[in-house]
């Protein structure tokens, strides 16, 4: 039987609260050279690569955290997170655990290939592990690769070689230099030449044991005109205690080829009082690398109780482009500190930067952008605008939009604005029969709406139920 | 006893007083103007009647078939029945008017949704009637809308909430020729044994095309005067100075 977290309330307001009892191999807290290593040989992985996470080690020892962001909150203790915490599963047998099934069942993500949603591929990582994927029958016959990152470590390492580390290399920051370290799992999908990826490729993150650090890796590559899009989505239980989360995905593009990259953030932000919830330091980045090429981020950030992201492109190849639309929902104590980096080096490149913050109760929201024109990136065109709806009183919003341009032909056009729901829409709506909540719930998704329309069908109906729960009881 | 009962209305925001004890009866079926000076308070009548939580009642009391509804939130008084033509309808960006109008049927349907196909056959027709492109369907509430955009979909909410009581705020005002035309052709096809009209306006032009039976004059926050349709011919000939003489002799 699954346990339930004893607090009732928790479980209402975050119905993924729920921890699950399952005998875990556990490595003890701490970190030093001997966890890496423990790390990688729970892995089998080659020599090759334990070496690669030695010296992002290193690094990262001579590395401060990054304290530029608006955000307030206590130093991490590394030393006392556990790195690495997986299910113990019948080696045997090829099915879940029937504790894992049950799980997923609740968290509405079907695991057996029957049940499995028809136009997704689902990979799982549940703590420091992938737990089964979905629809490799289908994919294999297009020659597409979607397994875990421990998986394709030993099955296609010359790619795994090729690419990782290439877009976010592990000096790039603190969050990725300890990523690079200490990664558990994670997924990784490369769509070859000419191949639509015929179906939607999601990866599903779950944080479950307690004080354990999730540290996946995402590793993604579309070669010359393949397209792919890709969801991800994530829960933690509800605990007192903070969790760190910190991820790095990668993403490569080549000549022609297209990736959409959409996430619904949920993880678990704590309570009212801003006790516990998940720290959420994340690094993503796409390159174009490849002519034409064109990289999409959308994200729908609704938890943690700390979010340190900025999903990024480095648009290189010429003509290529680059999207970042973002919905980042703050309540209570909650912290956010998002934005995207526009890396405009290539020639007639294009980006375009949508972002939609909402604060609630005490909560502080911030966008941080950044433009960058290189020189000889000649015609760079950038459109951003960045709006910010505040609802009640004790909340906070900045925009911090950076614009360096080092090219006199670059057109790059900047909005932004600030409003609240005001009582003149909530009378008008009101006075049209609609209840206090829906209206405002209306106002928002309406404030939402160019970023919703980027978010695969199914994907949208979820992130506007979920925006609709968040937003119950944050309004008057 | 009258549909909507306003008795001796004092309405106030912060410490002005701007509703200095409204009285006025409207049932349904009938059609009454509203007429008086820039300021006097018809807006603010209309606010208080739905329920504006900026103005405090301070005396007095609205009732709807004989129940005071100063207890309830404008949702629930639009629901019971009442409901308001905006003078400067809000913009709420984003949100398509296929989308608000089902919300707000929604709202009203005992079971909590409308059936999808009726409501858009009604929605559809409705536009067709008052003009209006197909294509506003999909476009944002009154987001860019111009002013007599802006009117039409007011009409079109009224036809489509069939309301018991409703309150036209100026909603003549800034309305080309045409366009009064056509709203003036919404509101007659709603006019009938179960509607209350109150028109609130400065000009006589619109209660050609909608002839009301009764007319009345605020000024001041009172209810001055009130007379049958002859006096809309008085008013424009002699202005309110005459109804303020008059109103001080009678005093
Ligand atoms: N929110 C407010 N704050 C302060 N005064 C207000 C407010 N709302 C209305 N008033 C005042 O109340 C009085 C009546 O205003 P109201 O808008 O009701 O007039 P009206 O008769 O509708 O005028 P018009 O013909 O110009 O539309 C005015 O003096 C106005 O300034
Ligand atoms: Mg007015």
């Amino acid at each position: 039987m699954p346990e339930f977290d004893t607090d009732s309330d928790l479980i209402k307001e975050y119905k993924y609260g729920f921890f699950t009892d399952i005998e875990s191999d556990t490595i003890p807290k701490g970190l030093n050279e001997e966890v890496v290593a423990m790390i990688s040989g729970k892995k089998n992985e080659p020599v090759w690569m334990l070496e690669w996470r030695l010296k992002a080690y290193r690094r990262w020892l001579k590395m401060k955290s990054p304290r530029w962001a608006f955000l307030d909150y206590p130093e991490i203790d590394f030393q006392n997170i556990h790195y690495y915490s997986a299910p113990k599963q019948n080696v045997d047998s090829t099915e879940l655990d029937p504790e894992l099934m049950k799980t997923f069942e609740r968290l509405g993500i079907p695991m057996n290939e029957h049940d499995a949603l028809s136009g997704v591929a689902m990979d799982v990582v549940f703590d420091s592990v992938s737990v089964g994927t979905t629809h490799k029958e289908l994919l294999e016959e297009q020659g597409i690769l979607f397994c875990s990152i421990s998986e394709a470590i030993q099955k296609h390492p010359e790619l795994v070689k090729k690419y990782l580390g290439t877009v976010v290399p592990p000096g790039d920051n603190y969050y990725a230099a300890l990523n690079s370290a200490v990664f558990t799992d994670g997924s990784f999908c490369y769509i070859p030449k000419g191949v639509t990826c015929p179906v939607e490729l999601s990866t599903y993150f779950r944080i479950n044991a307690a004080d354990t650090g999730q540290f996946e890796r995402t590793l993604i590559i579309c070669d010359d005109h393949a397209t792919c899009s890709y969801l991800e989505g994530c829960t933690a239980p509800a605990r007192d205690s903070n969790q760190l989360h910190a991820a790095v995905v990668e993403i490569v593009a080549l000549d022609h080829a297209e990736v959409k990259y959409s996430t619904v953030q949920n993880w678990y932000a704590g309570d009212k009082d801003g006790q516990g919830g998940i720290y959420n330091f994340v690094t993503k980045r796409g390159h174009c690398r490849g002519i034409k090429s064109k990289i999409s981020w959308t994200q729908v950030e609704v938890g943690a109780a700390i979010t340190w992201k900025y999903p990024s492109c480095v648009l290189e190849g010429d003509g290529s482009s680059g999207e970042f639309y973002s919905v980042a929902f703050t309540n209570n104590k909650m912290q956010a500190d998002t934005g995207t980096k526009m890396i405009h080096v290539g020639k007639n490149t294009s980006s375009t930067i949508v972002s939609k913050g909402i604060s609630a109760g005490q909560s502080s929201n911030n966008y941080r952008g950044l433009v960058k024109v290189y020189p000889g990136a000649t015609h760079a065109r950038n459109h951003s605008a960045c709006d910010s709806l505040l609802i009640g009183r004790e909340c906070s919003a900045n925009t911090f939009p950076y614009i360096e341009s080092e090219d006199d032909t670059a057109a790059l056009a900047h909005e932004a604005t600030t409003s609240t729901i005001s009582e003149e829409q909530l009378f008008y709506l009101k006075s049209r029969g609609i209840s206090e909540e829906d209206a405002a719930s209306m106002v928002v998704r309406g404030f939402c709406k160019d970023v919703f329309k980027h978010l695969p069908l199914e994907f949208s109906v979820e992130a506007v139920k979920l925006l609709e729960i968040k937003l119950e009881g944050s309004i008057g | 006893m009258a549909y909507l009962d306003i008795q001796n209305l004092h309405a106030s925001i912060g410490d002005i007083e701007i509703l200095k004890g409204v009285n006025l009866q409207i049932n349904k079926g009938e059609v009454h103007a509203l007429m008086g000076p820039n300021g006097s308070g018809k807006s603010t009548l209309s606010s208080v009647i739905m329920g504006h939580p900026s103005y405090d009642v301070t005396e007095g009391d609205i009732l709807l078939e004989g129940e005071s509804i100063l207890e309830m939130d404008p949702d629930e008084r639009a629901r019971a029945g009442l409901f308001l033509c905006f003078q400067y309808p809000v913009a709420i960006p984003g949100v398509s008017i296929s989308n608000f109008l089902k919300k707000a049927m929604d709202a009203r349907h005992p079971e909590g949704k409308t059936p999808a196909g009726p409501f858009l056959k009604e929605m559809r027709e409705n536009m067709a009637y008052l003009d209006m492109d197909k294509s506003f369907a999909n476009r944002g509430l009154n987001e860019g809308f111009s002013g007599g955009e802006k009117k039409r979909m007011e009409i079109l909410q009224m036809m489509m909430f069939k309301p018991g009581i409703a309150i036209m705020d100026e909603t003549d005002s800034g309305l080309d020729i045409d366009a009064l035309q056509v709203v003036s052709k919404g509101v007659n096809k709603m006019r009938g044994p179960d509607l209350g009209l109150l028109v609130i306006t400065h000009y006589e032009r619109i209660l050609n095309y909608i002839e009301p039976e009764h007319l009345h004059v605020l000024m001041d926050g009172q209810v001055v005067m009130s007379g049958g349709p002859e006096l809309v011919k008085k008013l424009e000939e002699y202005g309110y100075d005459w109804v303020r003489e008059q109103t001080m002799a009678t005093a």
